[in-house]
């Protein structure tokens, strides 16, 4: 009776389903499903949720003044009451780096929001429209791609000067050429489909087309490209601040706090450097592996 | 010739909603000019179905856009001749009030349901857009009238369905949602190019049961575009034959079966695989077709188009484009040779 063919009978079809999630109901239960699934996105998604509420809770969540100094606490080491340190002016790290948050995701939010919204709007003329709008576009576009995102925004900031709105700003329009360019290649395909056609055919201006059927068709891109460029606008900010063309003192910038204690205290007061560092490294860390989960998940021909 | 012709066809009788007349729709392109439809003229009334068959690249679809006046600019251009919906020459509109027909007098089924809906867009909003965009409804009542069109072309669970997105529907299912875009404005004209191809059998029967009774049920004038005579057999009652541009026959369907009147017409019914004939004869078993292929735009011979093609071509039919006349009361057809062949009219 026994031969070497697969045994049918063995196949636990409830494991099968459940792998599956075919049994899944409620929001509950979906997120439960993705977690299983994309263990790295989840792990993204908690790191970049913990930013965020220390950000928007900062006052209750900072033990103290990020801003206050104290002469006797310099260069204190981590203890009970300097959680992180206190840096050479006394004003404790861990605060502000807590504060520092707030600064990092607005910079980060902010610049990768107006980036899009530029980005999809030169990208989406250029593509619908054609012609030689679209060229004059694209060349300009390709001036712009010519230079690194941090030339592009150290070049910004320096000549629009340091201010958060400034930041955000000089930010931003070096992100505009990606998204154009991503929006544009998609807009170019979606405006030959046979529904931009029905479209038209039932009596829909060609403004309206573009908006009400090939914009939301390019929403998937636009997520993914968003939350991958998260990290590297965040890092940016770091980077202008460093270099001190970021948001001025006193507000409490990752990058330049970075900055400040690189050079002087690197061997005396370790933490000064490495905690703001870690910082950096976690959020970036954290949107990348969210932003690759969204990508897997609203994009199914990546996944692998 | 072809200007009576036109009159002709047009004059038989009232209620005529959409008479078109010597439509001429060039493509100026790298290989020439290219004559996708050169002077075709008809008239549909309402609630009649005409059909307009043709090989690939005949020019039934280029007419079809034409009407709408959607053919792609460049390189494509409507050069003359007109286009009267209820005494309007629609090719003299504006953009702008070209809008206003389309979608609202004059609808368009397409070939393909796949990916002539809006992925991410419900079923329900799409159907509502028309409504919104030529009767002015509340997306309320847009959504509401939609979720009756539903019903009305017999999609079970019309309210579920219109929160729907196109993914969830099969193919027949979405061709229904198309014509009940369509037909959300209750239009004069509804123009089907090729709406069941996509399809498989047995949901094409469905489809054009579909649209047969809705019209009925409307009044609606249809145009239906294909290449299958068995479509046409099924749903048509005038039949228009085009080839390389032009109008070779014009019949009542039931005529045009019984007997074609020219060579092109007869050509492609013996195309048409048929079981009793696989059965019931050994000699007729193989399936005739017409060899050859449909000439190059771009390249016509002087002469009758199909001669290269046509197994009765004689000499005159390569020197001289053959006048479209009037056979017999109500049948036109462009041939030298159709009397000889199919015998005369009947005096």
């Amino acid at each position: 009776m026994t031969d070497s063919r697969i045994d049918f009978t063995a196949a636990d079809h409830a494991a099968e389903l459940a792998r599956a999630g075919a049994h899944v109901t409620g929001w509950r239960g979906a997120t439960l499903l993705l977690i299983r699934r994309y263990p790295l996105g989840a792990i993204g998604a908690v790191i970049f949720t913990l930013f965020v509420f220390a950000a928007v809770f900062a006052d209750v969540v900072a033990p103290m003044d990020p801003l206050s100094t104290n002469s006797r606490a310099s260069l204190a080491a981590p203890s009970a009451t300097y959680l992180l340190g206190a840096d050479f002016m006394g004003r404790d790290v861990f605060s502000r780096l807590v504060y520092g948050a707030r600064i990092s995701l607005a910079v980060g939010l902010g610049a990768t929001a107006l980036g899009c919204l530029f980005g999809i709007l030169v990208g989406l003329l250029s593509g619908y429209l054609g012609g030689w709008i679209d060229l004059v576009v694209q060349r300009v576009i390709d001036i712009m791609q010519s230079l690194p995102l941090l030339v592009m925004a150290l070049v910004m900031a320096a000549s629009l000067g340091p201010s958060l709105r400034n930041t955000i700003i000089a930010i931003a329009i070096p992100l505009v050429p990606n998204v154009a360019r991503v929006i544009r290649s998609n807009t170019l395909s979606l405006r030959e489909m046979p529904f931009v056609e029905a479209a038209r055919a039932v009596g829909m201006g060609e403004l309206r087309i573009a908006l009400r059927h090939v914009l939301p068709n390019t929403l998937a891109p636009i997520i993914v490209l968003a939350t991958a460029q998260l990290g590297s606008t965040i890092l940016t900010e770091a980077s202008l601040s460093f270099l001190g063309l970021g948001v001025p003192e006193p507000h409490p910038s990752w990058g330049r706090m970075l900055s400040e204690s690189a050079a002087e205290y690197v061997r005396t007061a370790p933490w000064l450097v490495i905690f703001p560092g870690v910082a950096i490294s976690l959020i970036v860390f954290g949107t990348n592996l969210l932003g690759d989960a969204v990508r897997d998940i609203l994009d199914p021909r990546q996944r692998s | 010739m072809v200007v009576q012709s036109a009159s002709a066809s047009a004059a038989l009788d009232d209620g005529v909603v959409l008479d078109v007349r010597g439509l001429k729709t060039y493509f100026y392109t790298r290989q020439g000019l290219l004559k996708a439809v050169d002077d075709v003229s008809f008239a549909v009334r309402k609630g009649e179905t005409l059909a307009i068959v043709g090989e690939s690249g005949c020019g039934k679809s280029i007419t079809a856009l034409s009407l709408i006046r959607l053919v792609p600019t460049p390189p494509g251009r409507i050069v003359g001749g007109a286009v009267s919906l209820a005494g309007t020459d629609l090719l003299r509109l504006d953009e702008k009030a070209m809008r206003g027909v389309r979608g609202n007098d004059i609808s368009m089924i397409f070939q393909e349901p796949m990916t002539s809906l809006n992925p991410v867009m419900t079923i329900g909003r799409q159907i509502g857009e028309a409504l919104i965009l030529h009767q002015g409804l509340t997306r309320a009542a847009a959504l509401a009238r939609a979720v009756e069109m539903l019903q009305l072309v017999r999609i079970p669970e019309p309210e579920q369905r219109a929160r729907d997105y196109p993914h969830q529907l099969s193919g027949g299912m979405r061709q229904r949602a198309m014509i009940a875009m369509a037909l959300a404005c209750n239009p004069k004209v509804l123009i089907a190019d090729e709406p069941t191809t996509a399809l498989d059998v047995t949901i094409q029967a469905q489809i054009l049961d579909l649209i047969v009774d809705l019209q009925r049920q409307l009044g609606t004038a249809v145009i239906l575009i294909t290449h299958d005579l068995g479509v046409v057999a099924e749903t048509a009652q005038r039949v228009i034959v085009m080839y390389a541009g032009r109008k070779v026959e014009e019949a009542p369907a039931s005529e045009l079966f019984a007997r074609p009147l020219h060579p092109y017409t007869s050509g492609l019914m013996a195309s048409i695989p048929r079981l009793d004939l696989i059965r019931g004869h050994v000699e007729a078993g193989r399936l005739q077709e017409i060899p050859g292929m449909v000439p190059a735009l771009t390249d016509l011979p002087t002469g009758c188009a199909f001669a290269p093609r046509c197994q009765f071509a004689v000499d005159r039919c390569h020197a001289d484009y053959p006048p479209y006349e009037e056979k017999r009361p109500g049948r036109w057809a462009a041939c030298w040779r159709s009397d000889e062949l199919y015998g005369a009219a009947h005096a």
